[in-house]
């Protein structure tokens, strides 16, 4: 067998092996899935007033809020959902059935593709019941066309993959699950202080550089500006550039933790 | 160049014996705490061979390195043929491992974790289910096949876990401590399993801290003592290192214990307790010798007992130099 086929093969089976967990134990993404639908709620239905007043220059109604605010929801979504990926590769980490693949003649990345690719699926099904939850609260994207559509799609993807790295790493040198959630907080806690609640120009002017430069920010915009045609500027461009930057950057991490002796 | 220059063929016209495992200078240290100090192993294809040790001693940190979990600081060690440094691949392909922590994936239940093997070994479907089937079948998994591996006993997980090992139908299995923390029944299964290993013509290379396992076990025992291989040899061979053979007689009437003690020859004397040994190999021609003169002399002892070396007194003898290192460890 080819080193590819090999590849595909073993992290196919790995993969399989990841989605059964989730399928039996779906407890861990379901409560990650919390946070973002309860500030959704909480920002809608009890801030939503004065939220709206405040952006719009106290012309725009809630409705309006609610398409400002559910771009940045659904990328709180997926960095919420890589905390489970975080710690569930911290436990594998912790099994013995890891020591046994490490002892097997099979594709050498194939664990961590299995769970990077699984956690992407995770993510888009997340973002899906996000999404089908902001449109009964009266979100709705109807003037993008399809390409806008198909481009939201690939930019949520990217995000995933590029934080699911991120995570990946971050679960690989945590000795347990517990320090695997404390070193994966900024992946729920950076989009609290992105544009994910407020537009970069109603913040301090001390504090916008924090929010502007990290990835949540232009990929909120991007993401705000394919679904509602709103301006997105360079954000498209740099939201694709942090993906990729991260995504390389978590793959070699991620990759040289692995092949690290283990503990 | 003259072949005698090459090391790894053997001096003379025999070609060297087909090694499944064979290792020089094994070293490991972690940080400045040696683990490994020079090993030096040969192994011959379809032995059993164990590895005994206390703990702490580095049967473990063998294990890792040569079933290619961990690299090794110095030394060289092939493993069916394969050096683990530049070609683990090809050594994972004809090894199977089963650790001291069963390494079965706990959230799936035995049937998943067998059809998981399966598929890394590329089998079709099909034969990945004739084999799971059979293995389950094989180690009594049958009816528990459906539930979650960590709802298992402990024997049962440690089944599940050779049953998985075995799917790749491997030539060289490494144990490493395949009893430890078993019901003495699990035990005793356990041992019926690795022997049936063996007589599928499998090499077995097992870490043991019961000398009575290995004993029962292995053609050939390596005591393994901080980091250093103490002795190897079969459990005879080591037996013979040590001596320590004797009759032991024991009395309750004062008068009988004196006339014995002056009745017979080189014994040593427990005045207290009113026992004697006499140093033997336990052979019949020794005993009788010991019942003649004590008959003649008309002397009867309450308890005769006959003492021959096992393994503990091997394993005694050759490890006692580390008590010293025991304290050091203790504030671990």
């Amino acid at each position: 067998m080819s080193s590819l086929a090999l590849a595909v093969r073993d992290s196919s089976t790995m993969l399989r092996r990841n989605l059964l967990h989730a399928r039996r134990y779906p407890s861990l993404t379901l409560n990650l899935l919390l946070t973002p639908i309860m500030l959704l709620l909480l920002f809608v239905y009890i801030f939503g007033d004065a939220m709206s007043a405040g952006i719009g220059g106290g012309g725009a109604d809630r409705s309006d809020y609610v398409a400002y605010l559910v771009p940045g929801v659904l990328m709180m979504t997926i960095g919420g959902t890589t905390i489970g990926s975080a710690v569930s590769v911290a436990t594998d980490m912790n099994e013995g059935i890891i020591a046994r693949f490490r002892t097997m003649a099979i594709h050498r990345g194939s664990v961590l593709i299995g769970h990077v690719v699984g956690c992407v699926l995770q993510c888009l099904l997340s973002v899906i019941l996000v999404g089908v939850i902001a449109l009964a609260i009266g979100f709705r994207s109807t003037d993008a066309t399809v390409l806008e559509w198909i481009a939201a799609f690939g930019l949520l993807v990217l995000f995933s993959l590029a934080l699911t790295w991120i995570a990946v790493g971050m679960g690989l040198i945590s000795p347990n699950a517990e320090a695997a959630s404390n070193n994966a907080l900024p992946l729920i806690f950076l989009p609290l202080i992105s544009t994910t609640f407020v537009p970069l120009d109603a913040m301090p002017g001390w504090f916008q550089p924090i929010a502007e430069y990290q990835p949540f920010t232009p990929a909120i915009e991007t993401l705000r500006g394919l679904l509602l045609g709103t301006e997105i500027g360079h954000n498209g461009w740099l939201a694709v550039a942090w993906c990729l930057a991260l995504t390389v950057l978590g793959y070699f991490w991620s990759k040289a933790s692995f092949n690290r002796d283990p503990r | 160049m003259p072949s005698s220059d090459i090391p790894t063929s053997r001096p003379g016209n025999g070609r060297p014996s087909p090694a499944a495992i064979a290792t020089v200078g094994l070293r490991k240290s972690y940080g400045d705490k040696t683990v490994l100090d020079g090993i030096d192993l040969h192994i011959p294809a379809g032995s059993v061979f164990a590895l005994l040790g206390p703990n702490g001693a580095g049967k473990t940190t063998a294990v890792k390195i040569l079933s290619t979990l961990i690299t090794a600081d110095g030394g060289q060690s092939q493993v069916a043929g394969h050096d683990i440094a530049t070609s683990p691949d090809k050594v994972r392909a004809a090894i199977g491992v089963t650790g001291q922590f069963s390494a079965v994936d706990g959230l799936i239940t035995g049937e998943e974790n067998m059809l998981l093997m399966a598929d890394l070994h590329h089998l079709s479907k099909r034969e990945g289910r004739r084999v799971s089937a059979e293995l389950l079948e094989r180690f009594d998994l049958v009816d528990a096949a459906g539930k979650p591996a960590q709802s298992y006993s402990g024997g049962m997980k440690r089944r599940l876990d050779i049953a998985m090992t075995l799917v790749g139908n491997p030539r060289i299995i490494f144990l490493d401590e395949p009893t430890t923390g078993l019901d003495p029944r699990s035990r005793h299964n356990m041992w019926g399993i690795i022997r049936e290993l063996v007589s599928d013509g499998v090499t077995v290379f097992l870490t043991t801290q019961y000398l009575d396992e290995a004993d029962e076990l292995a053609d050939r025992i390596a005591v393994l003592d901080n980091g250093k291989i103490a002795a190897e040899g079969t459990a005879d061979e080591l037996k013979r290192l040590i001596p320590g053979g004797h009759v032991r007689l024991r009395f309750s009437d004062p008068a009988a214990y004196r006339s014995a003690a002056s009745a017979l020859h080189d014994v040593a004397r427990d005045d207290e307790a009113l026992t004697l040994q006499i140093p033997s190999d336990g052979s019949q021609r020794e005993l009788r010798f010991i019942l003649d003169r004590l008959d003649s002399a008309g002397i009867e002892a309450d308890e005769l007992t006959v003492h021959t070396p096992d393994l503990d007194d091997v394993f005694f003898a050759l490890t006692s130099g580390s008590s010293s290192a025991q304290p050091k460890e203790a504030v671990r």
